[in-house]
């Protein structure tokens, strides 16, 4: 069987729902909205960082790469969904391989993250929040494809890894809430405590959102390769991860 | 001294069972072989090691109660579990080592819901045909067929999500059709759904038979169901073959009639008179009731009467019936179907005297 017909197939399907859940849609970018507007109109009267950054400025990238984690992650552990509701023994039962399932899942869910994400670019480019400039843009795409292909994976992994969706909230309060909140996509990384920037150093979300805050003409802490080796780095060892857990999970 | 023992009985192995072939169109070639397959999970033994031939086209019933290690069976068969000893084939092919070409030639129906249900009828079909590699205009053409077969053809363009247990069911029938499988495994078919929807499902079932002389291998825990539909039955009980033959065989081994006989209080005298006649097989005693299983039922009643009155029981009601697949089980395991699963024999006293004979 051919591996990108498989690989379409499932992509296909992720497009699919995607197109016709409208109300999810929104649900899911009502959150990055609201820390958008309200965290940036809210803290715009105290922060002080450098001349001419106002705070929404300063989170714009942070906000896109929020609404990555957050749709990846949850994209990734649908598969859990897939389990409950059999459709995964559908899938697993046909006689195609399991890593072309797995790359089309993850691509599938990695095109709607990137979607979302990129409604928040738009937004922010027109409001003239982030720089615009082409090649930026094209740097911040990359950027965001490797966020989202190691969330997803990594959702897969823990989706794997668990029997029933209750483990949901499980990892939203352990897992995803701490790697958004200790990726200085609220706070610069210049300054902070030492305990803190610890922490944010060895989270890979960091490297991300530092990384997208160069290519749209923002403060950037590290050094842009710096930031797409450990980034990438991260995509690849949570990609092999996903596809190792996957490959034994059983519908 | 002649041997009237019923002819299905436990102690008698199946592999050695005879096998005949019925005059609907299936020839001698084996699509289904067992050889000493077995599963355990961890310490407990789901098959102990099956021997079966399933020749192609034939319409094949696993009948069991809940639990008996069908599913598991099926699961095996279709490479989604690894066996822990022996092996099959299925279509030629061995499960252990080609597992693809197995998957390619099988189309499963599971007991639990397995359809996108964000997806309509025809997007799942079509999720389907692409996965088994159909080209776009052999899938446009099996979606019409398949969808025409199950009477869904109106409702293809509605998310599954609206669809009703019934219709849910025959779009899972047609989407294991969609690749045309050599052999086609159906888990508890009607398992959940009403008594029109399930007769409905049976013909949908008995047309596959007849347009495609596809194999089907169904497992059901319903008596009748195997009874209606399949032409040939092992009776799978704790991951063993009790039994099996036609529906007809496996009745006609019980060795006739059933006696039912209500009586105010019977004696062991009663039971050894009834059974001193030449035409009486088994003799069960079950809350006040006596089923005598009889060959030629009609002319023994007046006997019956008489061997009440001589042994002081009084007969309060007869009732005499052919045997049912409900009857072949409980003679074979001693315990009764039920929806729930298997009733264990509390209240139930089983008397077997079959030893008795001249």
């Amino acid at each position: 069987m051919n591996l990108a017909a498989t690989v379409y197939t499932l992509w296909l399907r992720e497009m699919k729902r995607f197109m016709r859940n409208k109300s999810r849609l929104i649900g899911s970018m009502a959150l990055p909205a609201l820390f958008l507007l309200v965290l940036g109109s809210g803290f715009s009267g105290v922060f002080r960082y450098r001349s001419g950054v106002s705070y929404t400025q300063f989170i714009g990238p942070g906000i896109v790469a929020m609404s990555l984690l957050f749709s990846s992650m949850f994209g990734g552990m649908n598969v859990l969904w897939d389990k409950q509701f059999g459709f995964l023994k559908e899938i697993l039962v046909a006689p195609v391989s399991r890593i072309a399932i797995m790359a089309g899942k993850t691509l599938g869910t990695v095109t709607t993250s990137m979607i979302k994400a990129a409604v928040f670019l738009v937004f922010l480019c027109a409001g003239g929040l982030v720089g615009s400039d082409p090649w930026g843009l094209a740097i911040t795409v990359v950027f965001m494809f490797l966020i989202s292909g190691a969330f997803v994976s990594l959702g897969i992994a823990f989706a794997s890894q668990m029997t029933d969706p209750h483990g949901f909230q499980l990892i939203m309060n352990f897992i995803i809430m701490p790697v958004f909140f200790l990726s200085g996509a609220l706070f610069p990384l210049d300054g902070i405590p030492e305990w803190l920037k610890l922490l944010t150093l060895v989270n890979p979300l960091t490297y991300g959102v530092d990384g997208m805050r160069f290519a749209l003409g923002g403060p950037h802490h590290f050094s842009p390769f710096f930031d797409l080796a450990a980034l990438a780095a991260f995509w690849t060892v949570a990609t092999l991860a996903g596809a190792m857990m996957f490959r034994r999970m059983s519908a | 001294m002649t041997n009237a023992t019923p002819t299905v009985s436990r102690s008698r192995s199946v592999a050695d069972l005879p096998v005949k072939c019925e005059p609907d169109g299936c020839d001698d070639s084996k699509v289904i072989v067992l050889s000493g397959l077995g599963k355990d999970f961890g310490e407990v033994t789901a098959l102990k090691e099956l021997n079966l031939e399933i020749r192609k086209g034939e319409l094949f019933g696993l009948l069991g109660p809940n639990g008996a290690g069908k599913t598991t069976l099926l699961s095996i068969l279709s490479t989604i579990l690894v066996a822990s000893r022996g092996t099959a084939e299925v279509c030629g092919h061995d499960i252990r080592k080609e597992e693809h070409a197995v998957r390619r030639s099988i189309g499963i129906v599971f007991q639990d819901p397995s359809l996108d249900d964000e997806l309509t009828g025809q997007e799942n079909l079509d999720f389907h045909g692409r996965l088994y590699g159909l080209d776009s205009r052999t899938r446009r053409s099996r979606i019409d067929e398949v969808l025409a077969l199950v009477d869904l053809e109106n409702r293809r363009h509605s998310l599954v999500k609206a669809y009703s247990g019934g219709m849910r069911r025959r779009l899972e029938i047609a989407r294991g059709l969609m690749h045309r499988p050599q052999v086609l495994f159906l888990d508890e078919p009607t398992l959940g759904l009403d008594p029109q929807t399930r007769r409905k499902i049976w013909n949908y079932i008995r047309g596959l038979k007849e347009s495609y002389g596809m194999t089907i291998i169904l497992t059901t825990h319903y008596m009748d169901e195997a009874d209606q539909l399949c032409s040939r039955i092992a009776i799978i009980d704790r991951g063993e073959i009790v039994a099996m033959d036609t529906p007809e065989g496996l009745k006609a081994g019980l060795g006739g009639d059933l006696l039912e006989l209500d009586v105010s209080a019977s004696n062991p005298l009663f039971i050894e008179k009834l059974q001193e006649a030449e035409e009486v097989g088994e003799v069960a005693a079950e809350d006040g009731r006596l089923i005598v299983t009889v060959r030629d039922g009609e002319s023994f009643v007046p006997r019956a009467f008489e061997a009440a009155q001589a042994s002081g029981v009084k007969i309060s009601a007869v009732a005499l019936r052919k045997p049912n697949l409900e009857d072949v089980f409980i003679s074979l395991t001693g315990r009764e179907i039920r929806d729930e699963g298997v009733k264990e024999p509390k209240e139930r006293m089983r008397i077997y005297m079959r030893g008795i004979r001249r």
